[in-house]
């Protein structure tokens, strides 16, 4: 069977269109709030990013800090996070669920017990931050095993023997982060550039698909629209923390604010 | 696990970084491999380098001022009644602390690399003091993360950064210590490693940061060698040498140069911060037996939940207050060569009562540390034992905290 995250790029590209990815993080504002956010875009969203929060992260910006540290804050456990992923599937059984996350609550769970629960909860990819290329070739080949697919993350600072070498190891989808900067930064280069740099890797290997991500918002993501995939976090994270202050239903702002996206990129 | 013999420890590291296989590493965002990599190999070519070994030399002695002294501290010596007990007083070095030699060497390394911009972290405030100085001297504008609570509890080297051009970036996440500067200072890296290099405050961090501090760091027994030679005409039978332990860029710098000798002769002795004697929180991941994670790029025992969460610690002393430890420490630990205990703040505090009572040197909260351990072993040593104490740091930085915990009289220069 071919890993959904596949089907959703091909349905994607059916409709002429980037793949809309989304992320939240596990457990913000709170477990059951967060299942609520994932049933509400699930049906705009292509494939669902969620995020386990860690309380040391070195490539998070504010929002997505916020949104851990709320959500370490109300309790959130390595289990919760598969028991939303499980929970959400017997809502939407096909839609995609990539974890995000840093390496060292995948080392304390233990590597193999860890993919053992990703199967059973039917997660279907795994980004890890902090375990990069070629560090990452073991824990890449574990999942491959289990068909979730690794996905490798590519930089504008990686180096053009860098990128072959990553491509020819990795999974059917990878990342590209748009520019330098944490997650949730304000675009400092012209999308154009962002996609210039893009077609350098799909040309690489034009069968794999590449999403990007970092400082993707409403207002940028429509210049990008050529892409495999598009990812927005840290613009999700900050309407939640917004809808909080306010007040306001999380799950209904969130979910409006998917339905835009995909809307821009249609 | 081994530790070799006649290679540097920094060296002994295996292709990915791992010290003994498995601690150390490059636990990096993609982003950060390539300014990694472009450092590893600055570094490797420079530290062969003899023009490069030469400017490292001409700057250690103009401007640090090496050699640091050694003296021996005789009134302490003989109310102990044991051991005698030496000190290398490191805090002579410019600017106070040993953090002067790490933040020299990375200067020196953004010069060589051209960049403009040099960022650091700090808990106590030495690393950034010191990096802040090195920055002026050499040019380069600098950025100090550092977290708010240490602000607030280090006001004096707060200030000297400022005096010294160096912004100051307040870091509010987290326990709002030095484990939150370090990663606001990696973030920071992460979306600025174009422009600006990184210096890690201490032997922490992904393996070449690890490395490039333990290198600098060990002029200290560099000197203390020599120093010994000509004291006693030739190395100690019983020598004990006596570090408190946060990150451990001090630590690996005494000990570097004597990790050859076999432990009987020469022991190592690591003094990690036990928090408050009634508080369960402490930063002694080597003492109290924490399990490896990852933090901050390399793998190492650190303080952290079942979850993998790091945890926060405790201790009087910012510069201590650190929930992981070097790899290196991880190695020499594993591989025993040397031995890892802790003291609590009130026994620091009491050591720092007792130093300063019998002896012209007011080490600063993180030796005190070391002195406590050293004190109450040195009871038991022969009178032929050598012992010394690293007094890495000055407390002149610690005077808010004296005062509080001690009373005035406590705080008046000497």
């Amino acid at each position: 069977m071919l890993n959904p995250i596949s089907v959703a790029f091909i349905k994607a590209k059916q409709e002429n269109r980037p793949a809309l990815l989304t992320y939240t993080v596990a457990g913000d504002s709170s477990k059951k709030q967060s299942l609520n956010i994932l049933k509400s875009i699930s049906k705009n969203a292509d494939i669902l990013e969620l995020g386990m929060p860690h309380n040391t992260p070195v490539a998070d910006g504010n929002q997505i800090q916020t949104s851990a540290y709320r959500a370490i804050k109300n309790g959130i456990k390595v289990n919760d996070i598969f028991k939303i992923v499980k929970d959400f599937k017997k809502f939407d059984k096909n839609k995609p669920v990539i974890l995000m996350g840093y390496y060292n609550m995948i080392f304390q769970y233990g590597e193999n017990k860890f993919l053992n629960k990703c199967k059973l909860s039917g997660v279907n990819g795994l980004i890890v931050v902090d375990l990069p290329w070629p560090e990452n070739k073991n824990f890449a080949k574990k999942c491959k095993k289990k068909s979730i697919y690794f996905i490798q993350l590519l930089s504008p600072t990686t180096t053009k023997i860098r990128l072959k070498k990553i491509i020819k190891d990795s999974h059917p989808m990878s990342y590209f982060i748009s520019m330098l900067s944490t997650t949730g930064g304000k675009l400092k280069v012209s999308p154009k550039e962002i996609i210039k740099n893009y077609i350098k890797i799909k040309k690489i290997n034009p069968k794999k698909k590449v999403v990007i991500g970092f400082g993707i918002t409403e207002k940028t993501i429509g210049k990008l629209k050529s892409a495999d995939g598009l990812v927005v976090g840290s613009a999700i994270c900050k309407e939640i923390s917004k809808s909080l202050k306010h007040r306001q239903n999380p799950v209904t702002n969130v979910s409006k604010l998917v339905k835009k996206l995909k809307y821009k990129i249609a | 696990m081994k530790l070799k013999k006649g290679i540097p420890v920094i060296d002994q590291g295996n292709k990915l970084g791992f010290w003994g296989g498995k601690f150390g590493g490059n636990f990096v965002p993609e982003t950060l491999k390539k300014p990694i990599e472009d450092l590893e190999v600055l570094f490797n070519k420079l530290k062969k380098d003899k023009k490069f070994i030469q400017e490292r030399d001409k700057y250690f002695k103009n401007w640090i001022g090496v050699p640091t002294r050694f003296i021996k501290l005789e009134n302490l010596t003989k109310h102990v009644g044991g051991a005698q007990i030496w000190s290398k007083v490191v805090s002579d070095a410019n600017g106070g602390a040993h953090k002067v030699y790490n933040a020299t060497i990375h200067c020196l390394l953004a010069k060589h690399s051209g960049k403009k911009v040099i960022c650091g972290d700090t808990g106590a405030g030495y690393a950034g003091k010191m990096l802040s100085m090195a920055a002026k001297k050499f040019g380069l504008k600098c950025k100090i993360f550092m977290g708010a609570k240490d602000i607030a509890r280090q006001q004096p080297n707060v200030k000297a950064m400022k005096k010294n051009g160096a912004e100051v970036v307040p870091v509010y996440s987290g326990s709002q210590t030095l484990v939150d500067a370090v990663s606001e200072c990696m973030r920071f890296w992460v979306a600025n490693c174009d422009t600006t290099a990184m210096c890690v405050g201490s032997t922490v961090g992904p393996a070449v940061f690890v490395r490039i501090c333990g290198w600098s760091t060990s002029q200290i027994s560099r000197e203390l060698k020599v120093q010994l030679i000509d004291e006693f005409g030739s190395i100690p039978k019983k020598l004990k040498l006596y570090n408190c332990v946060g990150g451990g860029s001090s630590s690996f710098g005494f000990w570097n140069e004597f990790m050859d000798y076999d432990k009987k002769r020469c022991e190592f002795i690591g003094v990690e911060a036990g928090g408050p004697a009634k508080s369960k929180k402490h930063a002694a991941p080597l003492t109290y037996g924490s399990k490896i994670g990852i933090l901050h790029g390399a793998a190492q025992y650190v303080n952290q939940n079942s979850d993998g969460q790091i945890e926060e610690t405790e201790s009087i002393s910012a510069g201590l207050d650190y929930p992981g430890i070097s790899p290196l420490h991880c190695f020499l630990k594993d591989t025993k060569r040397a031995r890892y205990t802790a003291a609590s703040d009130e026994q620091a505090l009491n050591a720092y009562k007792l130093v300063t009572k019998f002896e012209k040197l007011r080490p600063s909260l993180e030796p005190s540390h070391a002195f406590a351990v050293a004190i109450s072993e040195s009871k038991k040593f022969s009178k032929d034992t050598i012992v010394v104490v690293n007094s890495c740091g000055d407390a002149y930085k610690d005077r808010g905290i004296l005062e509080k915990r001690l009373g005035k009289k406590y705080v008046k220069s000497n």
